[in-house]
């Protein structure tokens, strides 16, 4: 850094004592900047906020497993429906996908770390602050209670006295920064950091995935952040942008909030996508099928996510016109999704399958979600869907796609990639078991649902009258719920169990697998690669294995090698750990509470103690220290 | 594809441009959701003042023109540190700074100007979405001129030559997208009331 100086340095030295590599325990963690580190702190988390979004759905499916039930009252029950919905999109999922692509993506494109390793580091705090802020409400007066989707003029102050909508609003507005930060994060790693020979079109399809997902984010989270910050001027400073009696309007809020949310859609799925592109070739040891045809088509997904929104609104009054135009693109964009399908299916057939958990995980994920696609197309035909709009219909249909698309993805490439993460193996017998309370609890929970939407159920009511129908599918449907939440437990006790065995240590390669990550120890070292990799081709890593597959000519090969090899000359350099994005997060954690309760003095603090960490995030510089090789570890 | 410093790098241009780039194409999705917002309420506010009561075409003519002097002063400061004429650096990057400070000046007198007149962010749609749309510009230009403030410090404090050059480049990048967003504000909110 250009304005880093000695004495700013000194200076930053006496306020914190910059950690180094020697620094260890709890210090370590708070101030690491290490890609692996800090994914792994986003996957526990994340599985943390899944954990709880999967008790709160219990709790939801227990106030309706019959009739004029009173388990939750109205108002709880409002509260627990938006706590689940935000809980498992903003605070489970997307963390979910951003921490495997943290982990994954410098392993997978031969790096030693992302481009910006500490902005890294702020990503996930300001996450964790959003969330701890968001989840703060529940002793603060009662969470938000009007849905993950928070529909104007429900937030308004005159509607919403209470201070449930502010901590929604501001919560996601900071986890929003950590989100947008992490993904430009990771296009430049991808854009810039990929080790001698891994063109674009030789990376991994988990990492096309990531890349498009990463630019997903860049465009839709501004529009969401825009409408967070119109309701907070709103509800704190009193502008109008949706308050009807001056002439705001409400609609422009949905507008705003889907133009965000169809693309969250494909956020959430498509790191889900690719994780299942590496699965399945392994575990079929076969190529991926297709795999040009696999990057348009998550590109055309990406290109169409932003041109599909307003089919969340078809009830809303759009005209004709308006609902034509947004059902054919909805219609469209199932066909590149669907020869994503075909491509999976091709890559089996004729492979020799090994049906491991994380491959049953997969299979599982190819059937539901293409259940929840088939859905996706009938709620895109307008007139339909004002049939069925807001019934459980709705509920079986984006579960289908979300819970067991995105969600049974995730947990096969958890399977796959545990090996990696922890340097153990999970049992592959209680994996099993694990595999089957999930999908058949999810499949018992949603797939009566369809018929209660046909039924006429409507989604978000806390309780029904007896005579409808509704009483027998409910009661199945809350059962299906224990049964996932059992599976869930089960994954818990298994994942405990194995970090506290000794016996299950997990070989570099366990798999058989194709792509670079599977190269080095498990865990990997902290400095990932002891030599800049060679990149020959797709699944590179295969083609090292089994030379006879490759097909580059020898000059190229040559000449990768020679790049790889003077890059070596420069050593290995790890940046150094940092105390200032954790504090700016914290900044910007209590600068939040400022805004809810109007403390001006609190937040001018904050600011200020904001400004300060930026400044002497700046200053401090990189630092870091050479890795030497031929000793035990680092040296500073 | 290069080999740079700190090895091989699969880019040829830099990380912190790169990412400057990439978190302009965001922003551009920022003000794109504001002057959207801008225009979705424009003409429904139920009480005035209106924007044709307040708006002064002269004066904001004046501070558009600042603005626009201050991207050619920042292309100037550029050269001069790419052709390491540090001093003249220094000049054009202080100018760059007072036609910032004097542009976020007329954007202080014009809103107490307004506020004299009745418009408020409280008062219509109007004041509502032109005080957040025009306020978040004015924050954009003021954090480029704290950033123009710390870098031309910092060149006294360890002197910066062309090898420095990425920093400045990065800061222009965001000074020249701020002072575009400016032009389209300037369109699509001011003039075009007096079409």
């Amino acid at each position: 850094m250009a304005i880093s100086s000695q004495t700013a340095r000194n200076l930053g030295n006496k306020v914190l004592i910059r950690p180094n590599s020697q620094t260890k325990g709890i210090v370590s963690w708070l101030t690491t900047v290490d890609h692996k580190r800090l994914g792994i702190m986003y996957l526990v988390a994340s599985f943390l906020f899944l954990f709880t979004a999967t008790i709160e759905s219990a709790l939801i499916r227990t106030q309706l497993i019959r009739p004029d039930n009173n388990f939750l009252n109205p108002e709880v029950f409002n509260q627990m429906f938006t706590l689940h919905g935000v809980t498992m999109v903003f605070l489970a999922i997307m963390p979910m996908g951003t921490g495997f692509a943290n982990f994954l993506v410098p392993l997978m494109i031969g790096a030693r770390d992302l481009a910006f390793p500490r902005l890294n580091a702020f990503g996930f705090w300001i996450y964790i602050a959003g969330a701890t802020l968001f989840y703060s409400s529940i002793f603060l007066g009662g969470a938000p209670n009007a849905g993950w989707f928070a529909y104007a003029p429900l937030t308004s102050l005159s509607a919403n006295p209470g201070n449930g909508i502010d901590f929604y609003m501001i919560g996601l507005f900071l986890a929003g920064i950590g989100t947008l930060s992490t993904a430009m994060n990771i296009i430049v790693t991808i854009i810039s950091m990929r080790a001698p020979g891994m063109t674009l079109w030789r990376m991994p399809m988990f990492i096309w995935m990531v890349l498009i997902t990463m630019f997903l984010i860049l465009f839709a989270f501004p529009p969401f952040t825009i409408a967070l910050v119109q309701v907070i001027m709103d509800r704190t400073f009193g502008s109008l942008f949706y308050v009807p009696e001056q002439g705001g309007m409400p609609i422009l809020w949905q507008h705003l909030f889907w133009i965000f949310g169809h693309p969250e859609v494909y956020i959430i799925i498509l790191p889900a996508f690719g994780a299942i592109s590496e699965v399945i070739p392994t575990f079929s040891r076969k190529p991926l099928s297709g795999y040009p045809i696999m990057v348009f088509s998550g590109m055309t997904i990406g290109f169409m996510g932003f041109a599909v929104w307003a089919h969340h609104m078809f009830t809303t009054g759009l005209g004709p016109y308006g609902e034509m135009a947004f059902a054919v693109t909805s219609f469209v964009i199932g066909v590149p999704t669907g020869a994503k399908i075909f491509n999976w299916v091709m890559t089996m057939w004729g492979g020799k399958i090994r049906l491991t958990t994380s491959m049953l995980f997969a299979i599982g994920f190819l059937v539901t979600f293409v259940m929840g696609g088939i859905t996706g197309i009938m709620v895109a035909i307008s007139p339909l869907d004002a049939q069925i709009n807001s019934s459980y219909f709705l509920v079986a249909h984006f579960h289908y796609a979300m819970g067991g698309g995105a969600l049974l993805g995730f947990m096969a490439g958890f399977y796959y990639w545990f090996p990696k993460f922890t340097g153990k193996m999970l049992s592959e017998k209680v994996g099993r078991f694990v595999f089957a309370f999930i999908a058949i609890g999810f499949h018992t929970v949603f797939f009566p649902q369809h018929f209660l939407g046909f039924l006429g159920m409507p989604r978000r009511i806390q309780t029904y009258a007896d005579g409808y129908g509704f009483n027998t599918l409910n009661f199945i449907s809350t059962m299906g719920s224990y049964i996932a939440l059992t599976g869930a437990l089960l994954l818990a006790y298994d994942i405990i169990k194995t970090m506290r065995s000794t016996d299950r240590k997990a070989p570099n390669d366990p798999w058989d697998a194709r792509s670079l990550e599977w190269s080095i120890p498990s865990p990997p070292p902290v400095h990932d690669f002891d030599t800049t990799p060679v990149v020959t081709g797709q699944d590179t890593f295969w083609l090292e294995k089994y030379p006879q597959f490759k097909n580059i000519s020898n000059k190229e090969e040559a000449e990768i090698t020679k790049l790889s090899k003077e890059s070596d000359k420069h050593g290995i350099h790890m940046p150094g750990a940092s105390w200032w994005p954790l504090i700016a997060a914290v900044a910007l954690f209590f600068g939040g509470y400022a805004v809810i309760y109007d403390n001006i003095l609190l937040g001018l603090i904050m600011f200020g103690l904001l400004l300060f960490s930026v400044y002497a995030w700046a200053f401090e510089g990189v630092g870091g220290y050479y890795v030497k090789l031929d000793s035990d570890g680092g040296k500073q | 594809m290069s080999l740079t410093s700190h090895g091989y790098r699969s880019s040829n241009m830099k990380d912190p441009k790169l990412m400057m780039w990439i978190f302009l194409a965001s922003d551009c999705m920022f003000f794109g959701s504001l002057i959207g917002t801008y225009l979705v309420y424009r003409g429904r506010s139920l009480m005035g003042p209106y924007p044709q009561d307040v708006f002064n075409i002269p004066l904001t003519t004046i501070s558009t023109f600042v603005l626009l002097m201050s991207s050619f002063l920042m292309v100037m400061a550029l050269y001069y540190l790419r052709t390491n004429k540090i001093q003249s650096f220094r000049l054009a990057t202080f100018g760059v700074i007072a036609f910032g400070s004097i542009f976020l000046g007329f954007q202080v007198f014009e809103f107490s100007h307004f506020a004299e007149q009745g418009l408020t962010l409280q008062r219509n749609l109007f004041g509502s979405t032109f005080y957040v749309l025009t306020g978040t510009h004015g924050i954009h230009v003021a954090i480029g001129v704290l950033w123009l403030v710390s870098l031309l410090i910092a060149s006294y404090i360890r002197p910066m030559t062309s090898k420095d050059e990425v920093y400045l480049d990065v800061a222009a990048l965001y000074w020249h997208f701020v002072d575009i967003v400016w032009i389209v504000i300037f369109t699509v909110v001011y003039l075009i009331e007096f079409i």
